[in-house]
C-alpha cells in the first residue's frame, strides 16, 4: 500500500530531519509515528502527501512514486487531518465535509447524499450540515475533521496529533470511535502522536522515531514486551512496562516458595495433623526427591478414613501442574478456566518447586490495579 | 438664528445645485476609491505571498499619507492641469495606503493552520486564494476602503480648488462671498452627511462579509 524506500529529508539548512528510512504500510494497517519533538514524524507524514518534498529516495503508494503524480491530485487522493483541525470558517459543515468533492467537481446531489451519509457515521444529527464551525465543540469539530477526510474515501489517511488538542475525555470517546470506524471502513491510516497511551491503544504497529530513524516498529504488545533499547524503554515509561510486566512475568516469579507438602507413605493421621497444623485442605505428595506425585485432599481423606492407611492409597495422581518458566498470563488462564484453587509448580524433573493459588493471583491483580508497581516487584523478588 | 434662516433660504433655492455638486462629489471619491482598490487589493495579496516587498511597499504608502493633500493635488495639477480627474488621482493615491495595509493585514490574520487545511486537502494556490483566503480576508479588506472612502470624502472637498467642483465648491464661494457662513454650511453639512452615510453602509457591508455569520 505505501512504501518508503530510503527516503531522506535534509533542509537547506543543513540539518537532516529523515534519514534513509525504510518501511512497508499494509491496507488496513493502522500506523503510528511516535518520537520526541524533532524526531522527524511528522516530516516523515508530510512527505506522503508531498507537503514537503523528499530529498532523496522515494515513497510508493500502491507502487506508484509519489513524485511522479500531479502534487494536487495526490492530495485530493488521500485524506489529511490536522491537531488544529483546520475546519474552513466561512463555510458550513457541510461545505466542510465535501469540500474534497467540490475540488472534484462532485455534482451537489452526491455531495449532499455524501455529507448526510458520514455525519451518520459519528453519530450526529443532520441538522448540523448547516451549522458553523464555530458553533460547535471541540470534539465535534474535529469529528468533522475526521470526516472531511473521509468525503472522498481515500484509502490512506494521514493524521497529525488529531486528538492531541483535546481535553482527555473527549479524546477517549474519539479514539475509540475513531478505532472502530478504521475497522469498519479498512483504512490505512498513517497516524503522528507523541502520545504512548495513544499509540498503544489504537496502532497495529508502533513506529518509534528519535532524529529521523526508525528505533523500533513493531507492534504495541511487542514494544512494550521487548523494548529495542534503553531509548525505548524510556519512551515507554516505566509504569508502561510494569503494565507490561505480567505479560512476560513467569510463573515462578509469583509462585509461593515453600507449598504444604507430605511424603509418600506418609499415614492418613498425621497427613490431617499436617493441614490442622498448616490450616490447609489440601496437601501435595512427593516422593523423597521432591518429586511430585500427587495430592491428597479433606475430602478424600474423610471418605476413605477407614478404608486406607496412608496417603499413596488415596491421593488423586491426575494433578495439573505448570512448569515454573511457563508465562504467567497462559497459566492464569489455565487456573481460571479449570476452577482449579491452586497449581502445583514444578522444574522439568517433576521436582516441586513452589505453588500458584488463587489468592496469589489475587495480589498480582490488586497490584496491577491499584500498586504502583512496587509491590509486585517484591512479590516477584521474594518468589526469586 | 440669522444663519439657520439664511442657510434654509440658500437650500432651498439652490436644493437642484447641491444635489448634483453632492453627486459629483460622490462620483469622485467613489471613482478614486475604486481605482485605489483595484490596484491595491492586488498589491496587498502579493506583498502577503512575498513577505520581503512588504516593508518597501507599506513604507512608500506611508510618505505618500504624509504629503497635505492640498500639495499633492497642486503638484498633480501641474502634471495633469485642472479638473475632476486631478481630484480623482490624488485620491486614489491617498487610498492606497489603507487598502493596501488592510488587504495585507487580513491575508496575514487568515488561520495558518485553515491554509494548511486546505492546501493538503488538494486546492491549488488559485482556488486556495479564492475559496479559502479572500473570503476570510474580505471583511478586513472592505475596512480598509470604508477608511478610505471616508477620507476620501473629505480629500474631494479640496478639489475644488482644482476646478474639479463638488460640494466643495459651495464651500469655496461660501468663503469668498461676505457672510458666507449659511453658504458654507450649505457645502459642509452634506459632505459630512456623506461621510458618515458612506462609514454607516460600509461597516454593515463588513459586517455581512464577516466569515462564519450565516449570510
Amino acid at each position: 500500500m505505501l512504501e518508503f524506500k530510503n527516503v531522506t529529508k535534509k533542509y537547506s539548512d543543513g540539518t537532516t530531519a529523515v534519514k534513509d528510512l525504510n518501511l512497508k504500510v499494509d491496507t488496513g494497517e493502522f500506523v503510528c509515528f511516535i518520537g520526541p519533538s524533532g524526531c522527524g514524524k511528522t516530516t516523515t507524514m508530510k512527505m506522503v502527501n508531498r507537503l514537503i518534498d523528499i530529498t532523496e529516495g522515494s515513497i510508493l503508494v500502491d507502487d506508484k512514486d509519489i513524485k511522479e503524480q500531479d502534487a494536487v491530485e495526490l492530495r485530493r487522493s488521500m485524506g489529511y487531518v490536522i491537531q488544529q483541525i483546520g475546519l474552513m470558517p466561512h463555510m458550513t459543515i457541510k461545505e466542510n465535509i465535501v469540500l474534497v468533492g467540490t475540488l472534484l467537481q462532485w455534482p451537489k446531489e452526491r455531495k449532499d447524499e455524501r455529507a448526510r451519509e458520514l455525519l451518520k457515521l459519528v453519530n450526529m444529527p443532520e441538522d448540523y450540515l448547516d451549522k458553523y464551525p464555530h458553533e460547535l465543540s471541540g470534539g465535534q469539530q474535529q469529528r468533522i475533521g475526521v470526516l472531511r477526510a473521509l468525503a472522498v474515501n481515500p484509502p490512506l489517511i494521514l493524521m497529525d496529533e488529531p486528538f492531541g488538542a483535546l481535553d482527555p475525555i473527549t479524546r477517549d470517546s474519539l479514539q475509540e470511535e475513531f478505532k472502530k470506524l478504521q475497522k469498519e471502513l479498512n483504512k490505512t491510516i498513517i497516524f503522528v502522536t507523541h502520545d504512548m497511551d495513544e499509540a498503544l491503544k489504537l496502532a497495529d504497529r508502533v513506529v518509534i522515531m528519535r532524529d529521523g530513524e526508525i528505533v523500533q516498529a513493531d507492534t504495541p504488545e511487542n514494544i512494550v514486551r521487548h523494548p529495542a533499547n534503553e531509548f525505548v524503554e524510556e519512551f515507554l515509561g516505566k509504569d508502561r512496562l510494569i503494565q507490561g510486566r505480567p505479560d512476560v512475568t513467569t510463573v515462578e516469579q509469583i509462585m509461593e516458595g515453600f507449598p504444604v507438602t507430605v511424603t509418600t507413605k506418609t499415614t492418613l493421621k498425621s497427613a490431617i495433623s499436617t493441614m490442622r497444623d498448616k490450616h490447609v485442605d489440601s496437601l501435595l505428595v512427593v516422593d523423597s526427591d521432591n518429586v511430585l506425585k500427587g495430592y491428597i485432599d479433606i475430602e478424600a481423606i474423610n471418605l476413605n478414613y477407614k478404608k486406607a492407611n496412608n496417603v499413596d492409597d488415596v491421593m488423586e495422581t491426575e494433578v495439573f501442574s505448570v512448569l515454573g518458566d511457563s508465562l504467567l498470563r497462559d497459566t492464569v488462564h489455565k487456573i481460571l478456566r479449570r476452577g482449579a484453587k491452586y497449581v502445583p509448580v514444578v522444574d522439568e524433573g517433576n521436582h516441586l518447586a513452589g505453588i500458584v493459588t488463587r489468592a496469589t493471583l489475587a495480589n498480582l491483580v490488586y497490584d496491577t490495579i491499584w500498586g504502583d508497581g512496587m509491590e509486585l516487584e517484591d512479590t516477584a523478588a521474594a518468589g526469586e | 438664528m440669522e444663519t439657520i434662516q439664511q442657510f434654509t433660504d440658500y437650500v432651498s433655492a439652490n436644493g437642484g445645485y447641491i444635489w448634483t455638486e453632492f453627486y459629483r462629489h460622490f462620483l469622485m471619491s467613489v471613482y478614486g476609491v475604486l481605482f485605489a482598490a483595484v490596484i491595491s487589493v492586488p498589491l496587498g495579496i502579493l506583498i502577503a505571498k512575498y513577505s520581503k516587498l512588504s516593508g518597501w511597499v507599506l513604507a512608500a504608502g506611508s510618505i505618500i499619507q504624509t504629503i497635505p493633500a492640498l500639495g499633492a493635488m497642486a503638484v498633480i495639477m501641474l502634471v495633469m492641469g485642472l479638473g475632476t480627474n486631478t481630484a480623482i488621482v490624488t485620491l486614489m493615491l491617498y487610498s492606497i495606503l489603507p487598502i493596501t495595509q488592510n488587504t495585507y493585514v487580513g491575508m496575514k490574520n487568515v488561520d495558518q493552520t485553515v491554509i494548511e487545511a486546505g492546501h493538503a486537502s488538494g486546492m491549488t494556490r488559485f482556488q486556495l486564494l479564492r475559496m479559502v483566503e479572500l473570503p476570510l480576508a474580505v471583511s478586513v479588506i472592505m475596512a480598509g476602503i470604508r477608511t478610505a472612502l471616508v477620507i476620501g470624502i473629505g480629500i474631494v472637498a479640496i478639489g475644488a480648488f482644482i476646478g474639479a467642483g463638488g460640494l466643495g465648491a459651495i464651500i469655496v464661494t461660501g468663503t469668498n462671498a461676505t457672510d458666507g457662513t449659511a453658504i458654507i454650511l450649505a457645502g459642509a453639512i452634506p459632505t459630512a452627511i456623506m461621510a458618515i452615510i458612506a462609514d454607516v453602509v460600509m461597516g454593515w457591508i463588513e459586517r455581512r462579509l464577516q466569515p462564519g455569520q450565516s449570510a
